[in-house]
């Protein structure tokens, strides 16, 4: 699957879609094709506030669990509702319909820090 | 060696191929300072010798007592159906299903365990269970915890003592706090008490926990202490004994979330401890919260119906330590004999066994009370009850040297309490029998008869003799 | 659980594939075999009035739905499913860290003897003398091959003996009133019970990573070690099979920093009466009853997990244990006799019904056939290796213990067949698979332990079926990749079993005919 230009990436493979001072948080192909089919989702309640770095949820496919790490700081806005019964969508469209959090940015200039598409394609391909 | 195939010729050609004269080179690696040289163990008994000395050990243990022993573990009728398929090789050496293609034996006889515990507790969620009732409990009290975010439960004092105890054990390792609720004089659970527990906003409730019956064999009002937990935030967790799920209304009916409980009354011979089985059970809601193995139906590549583990990922082997529990193992081959049980007895047969213990229990509190041992509570039982015996160890004693089994003295649980100290927990369940009942009511009729002659003596001689020193 | 409203509807058939007259076929469940009035009949009726004396309120509205089948449909149906399982009793699990040995006869036999099977965990001392000395001797073979001190009985489970020897640690250091030691160390090669187990005993896990030659990075764990540490815990051999040549060093740092040395036993069964744990200086151990000492798998359990300390830890064991006084009756510990005791883990003593297995099995080899069965079990996995070099990867290639990994990655990268496929394919040849990605240190990892029960002719089977699929994996990948093919189902759909958890059978509607008079 290609890797979106336009979005910023982590090294945890997660990705941030910065819209004005709010963010949307999902995670990256190459992730959701390392852990399998993804049958939940455990994701934050609204208004829980996040660290940069922390986590604020976990991914589970049938044969593993991952955290998931907020790339930026910032508020839950929003949860994606289709997951719950939908948790395949992270794979099929992980930069689409299988978003995870909208967060308001605490700090939107944290998202400079994070990689572009070329830089994240190039750590994808040597890893 | 007595199970092992190989030859001096097997074991030369494999350390041909390995270019070896002996073994010893294959434990080089163990330093110098580390190593052992053999064991200092008596050496092989030939099978025939074992034979017998299991025998002599087995001999060794009396077996013709007439019994009212319970207390959490039941004497029922087992049908030799289900230790016949227990002996099934393909059932009894299989290992853990984690290869469903070649063990849907093992997943569909746990789906069906499954099923039958989720109809019997009127809860949707089963595990494949757990080791016993204790630990059963206490991970339902974890559970608790970890639904609520809250660090605190309470459990009634009238559920089964080790229980309690195994809880509290579990509780410390995550620093958890376990409060007793009292009961009240007619042997069930003050609520009142429990609902002031509640009340106090400073140190909210995760759980509480309550048996039906509970550890005095006495019916207890779950539906309203469900209602107190609930309204308090908390959530309510049975601790339940399965053949009287049968009779008596399941924990899905009066509004408990979670129930653990003993399903050795299902198949499983008492074997002074174990192994048994733990049953825990919760609504769907807290599916996510649940430990240990859970088998789901799903298809296969070519739309056959067939069984699988799931939900993994909760697992110990995935989450390690961000597991909710350790637990590796399910008591599978007991999960068995329960299912075999539950599917030879059927479900009038189980209703049978449950009606067939609280009758005779009726009978034995009939004979009893006319022995002058009249019941201790007042509150409804099923098939078990304490009753008020002076000097209950002692007496206790002299009953065993009359081949009877009475029960257990209720001091030995609860040491400080003057009332249980004089009292012992007795029950009957479909396979007592009308002899037996007799041998107690009379055996213990004479003790009494004998003691209350003996302090008459004594007064009457001036001495007082004192009422015993057993503890 | 709902009902169906519409009534007494049987569920539509499933899909259970061909029947056959011999062989496997899958089976409908009890549920969907149940017909109202069938079975029962094994027990007199009570009294009509037998529950007279329940409130309304307590009781139960109807009666349980559950199926109602006769004796021989039961029987058919158990034996039906016993045909789809694979047991030791089939064939060969080489299953890495579970010892699947063969499970004697004499121990079924021996554990259903009414005077063990029919006895009650409460019955007094006096009534139980034979199951107490049974347990008290087992302690005391347990002490010997450890090297502890004192063994437990009463866990459950390796993971619950595991649990119990961390809770002991935890009592131990607050007794000291040190109370800042939160760490536990566990290798990246460990069972996924360890770092869980360190959890539910309240400490953090700490993970070191393995050296090159697979046993523990020494520097790293002496890093690691520190006032914080508790425990650091070990398996040994480690789960690659391998001996920890450096153990003296590192038991020698654990202590340094007044940690304690938790030995996970799993992997037992290559070093009797080679290495006693207790003996070179671990603290704490606990052993699977189920893999060394052959006590039943039984599909997932029952096993036991009992637990031997040396000096520091006896004051916190479990109770009550077993003890005899003076060449006297054996009997239970009383509570005031270990005050220190970290109180109980599970209800009563101990499985006993397991422990008379394990007992007949000890008593059976004795300590020269105790150290005959790791002999034999080295042996067995060393001749595998050597059959299996040069077409596996063999990453650790120094002698082994009782297991090995071999890797399927040069496989994996040539051919894109995977360790799950060559797993999957090897249910085609008659085998169940070995372990598979445990530990996850190793690539595409297949962790192989054959035990010391089987054939050499059985070893060169397995062998020949491992090099034949890698060769099948060059020529037609396909055919590795959708195996299994004779096995009675395909691949199964773990997705949605997962997304849309199926768990019990839809509820079976009330037991509609009345109990028979």
């Amino acid at each position: 699957m290609d890797v979106p230009d336009g979005l910023r990436y982590t090294d945890d493979h997660e990705w941030l879609r910065v819209e004005g001072d709010a963010g949307v948080v999902g995670i990256t192909g190459y992730a959701a094709d390392q852990l399998g089919d993804i049958v939940f989702v455990e994701l934050p309640a609204v208004g829980a506030h996040f660290e940069r770095g922390k986590t604020f949820g976990v991914v589970e496919s049938v044969k593993a669990v991952s955290d998931l790490f907020a790339p930026v700081a910032g508020a839950v806005m929003e949860v994606n509702p289709a997951l719950a019964d939908q948790p395949e969508l992270v794979n099929t469209e992980p930069y689409g319909a299988g978003w995870l959090v909208r967060l308001r940015l605490s700090d939107p200039a944290q998202a400079d820090a994070l990689k572009d598409a070329a830089a994240y394609r190039e750590m994808t391909k040597a890893g | 060696m007595p199970y092992g195939p190989h030859t001096g010729d097997d074991r030369a050609r494999m350390l041909e191929a390995l270019g070896l004269t002996s073994v010893e080179p294959l434990f080089a690696d163990i330093p110098t300072a580390v190593r052992a040289h053999g064991l200092d163990l008596p050496g092989p008994l030939p099978e025939l010798e074992l034979a017998q000395r299991l025998e002599t050990l087995a001999a060794r243990n009396q077996t013709g007592l007439a019994s009212f022993l319970g207390a959490g573990v039941y004497r029922h009728y087992l049908p030799p159906v289900v230790d016949q398929m227990l002996l099934r090789g393909e059932f009894y050496t299989a290992y853990t299903p984690y290869q469903p293609e070649i063990s849907q034996g093992t997943l569909q006889t746990i789906y069906e365990y499954q099923s039958m515990l989720a109809e019997l507790t009127g809860l949707d969620v089963v595990s494949a269970s757990h080791y016993d009732g204790a630990s059963a409990t206490a991970e339902a009290a974890l559970m608790t915890v970890r639904a609520t975010h809250r660090t605190r439960v309470l459990v009634s004092r009238a559920v089964h003592r080790h229980y309690v105890e195994a809880t509290r054990t579990y509780f410390r390792g995550a620093e958890l706090i376990l409060d007793e609720i009292p009961t009240r004089d007619d042997g069930t659970t003050d609520l009142a008490a429990l609902e002031r527990e509640l009340a106090d906003p400073s140190r909210p409730v995760a759980g509480v926990v309550m048996g039906q019956p509970n550890a005095f064999g006495l019916l207890e009002p779950m539906a309203d202490a469900a209602r107190l937990a609930h309204a308090a935030g908390a959530l309510f967790v049975a601790v339940v004994e399965p053949v009287s799920l049968a009779v008596l209304a399941p924990p899905g009916a009066y509004g408990a979330d979670i129930a653990a409980g003993e399903g050795q009354p299902l198949g499983i011979p008492p074997q002074y401890g174990g192994p048994y089985l733990g049953i825990l059970a919760c609504t769907q809601p807290l599916v996510r919260q649940i430990p240990g193995r859970l088998v789901g139906a799903t298809t296969d590549a070519e739309g056959r119906r067939a069984f699988v583990m799931t939900l993994r990922a909760r697992e110990q082997d995935i989450r390690r330590e961000r597991a909710a529990s350790n637990i590796c193992t399910n008591q599978a081959l007991c999960a068995l004999a329960a299912t075999v049980y539950l599917a030879t007895i059927g479900p009038h047969g189980l209703r049978d066994v449950a009606a067939a213990g609280a009758a005779r229990a009726r009978r034995l509190e009939d004979a009893l009370t006319e022995a002058g041992a009249p019941r201790l509570h007042s509150a409804p039982y099923l098939n078990e009850f304490a009753i008020s015996v002076p000097d209950a160890a002692r007496v206790h004693d002299a009953l065993l040297a009359r081949g009877v089994l009475a029960g257990l003295p209720l001091g030995t649980w609860y040491p400080d309490d003057p009332l249980l100290r004089e009292s012992l927990l007795v029950c009957a369940t479909e396979v007592t029998t009308d002899d037996e009942i007799r041998r107690f009511g009379d055996a213990l009729h004479d003790i009494l008869a004998d003691d209350a002659q003996d302090a008459a003596a004594q007064a009457g001689s001036g001495r007082y003799a004192p009422s015993g020193a057993r503890s | 659980m709902s009902a169906d409203p519409v009534g007494q509807t049987l569920p539509a058939a499933p899909n259970l594939g061909p029947r056959t007259a011999v062989g496997p076929s899958l089976q409908p469940t009890l549920a969907e075999l149940s017909r109202p009035g069938r079975g029962g009949n094994k027990i007199p009726h009570p009294p009509a009035n037998a529950l007279a004396g329940i409130p309304a309120r307590h009781r139960r509205d109807g009666t349980p739905a559950l199926p109602e089948l006769n004796e021989l449909e039961v029987v058919r149906h158990f034996v039906n499913l016993s045909h789809l399982n694979y047991g030791v009793d089939t064939g060969f699990y080489p299953l890495g860290s579970c010892t699947m040995k063969y499970n004697p006869k004499l121990n079924e036999w021996a554990a259903r003897l009414p005077g063990f099977a029919a006895l009650h965990p409460l019955a007094p001392d006096a009534v139980a003398q034979g199951t107490l000395e049974l347990l008290w001797e087992t302690e005391q073979w347990l002490a010997e091959i450890s090297g502890m001190r004192a063994v437990t009985l009463q866990p459950a489970a390796g993971a619950q003996g595991e649990l119990t020897g961390i809770l002991m640690v935890r009592a131990y250091h607050e007794a000291r009133g040190d109370h800042e030691r939160r760490e536990v160390i566990v290798p990246d090669s460990s069972h996924g019970t360890n770092p869980a187990t360190a959890s539910m005993a309240g400490f953090t896990t700490v993970t070191v990573p393995s050296a090159a030659d697979g046993g523990v990075d020494l520097d790293a764990l002496r890093a690691a070690l520190g006032p914080h540490t508790a425990a650091v815990m070990l398996t040994n051999p480690s789960t690659l099979g391998l001996f920890e040549a450096r153990v003296v060093e590192l038991l020698e740092a654990v202590h340094a920093v007044g940690a304690l040395a938790y030995m996970d036993g799993a992997n037992l069964n290559a070093v009797l009466g080679k290495f006693r744990p207790g003996e070179a200086g671990f603290d704490v151990m606990h052993f699977n009853v189920h893999k060394t000492f052959s006590t039943p798998h039984g599909g997932g359990g029952p096993g036991a997990g009992p637990v031997g300390v040396g000096e520091k830890l006896q004051p916190y064991l479990p109770g009550p244990r077993v003890v005899r006084d003076d060449d006297g009756p054996f009997r239970l510990e009383r509570p005031d006799e270990r005050p220190a005791s970290i109180g109980r883990v599970r209800a009563y003593q101990g499985s006993a019904g397991v422990y008379v297995r394990a007992y007949a099995y000890l008593r059976a080899h004795g300590g020269s056939g105790l150290v005959e069965v790791s002999e034999d079990a080295v042996l067995a996995a060393n001749y595998l290796k050597s059959r299996l070099r040069g077409t596996y990867e063999i990453p650790y290639d120094r002698p082994c213990k009782h297991e090995f990994v071999a890797s399927g990655e040069a496989l994996k990268i040539e051919t894109g067949v995977r360790t799950l496929d060559v797993a999957k394919r090897l249910i085609d040849k008659g085998f169940h698979p070995p372990t598979i990605y445990f530990p996850h240190i190793v690539e595409e990892c297949l962790l192989i332990e054959p035990t010391e029960t089987e054939s050499v002719e059985t070893l060169d089977a397995f062998a020949d079926a491992l090099l034949a699929i890698a060769a099948e994996a060059h020529e037609d990948p396909e055919l590795v990749h959708s195996a299994p093919h004779t096995a009675p189902v395909r691949r199964l759909d773990e997705a949605t079993a997962a997304r849309q958890p199926d768990l019990h059978w839809r509820a079976m509607t009330g037991v509609e005919t009345p109990c028979p008079t």
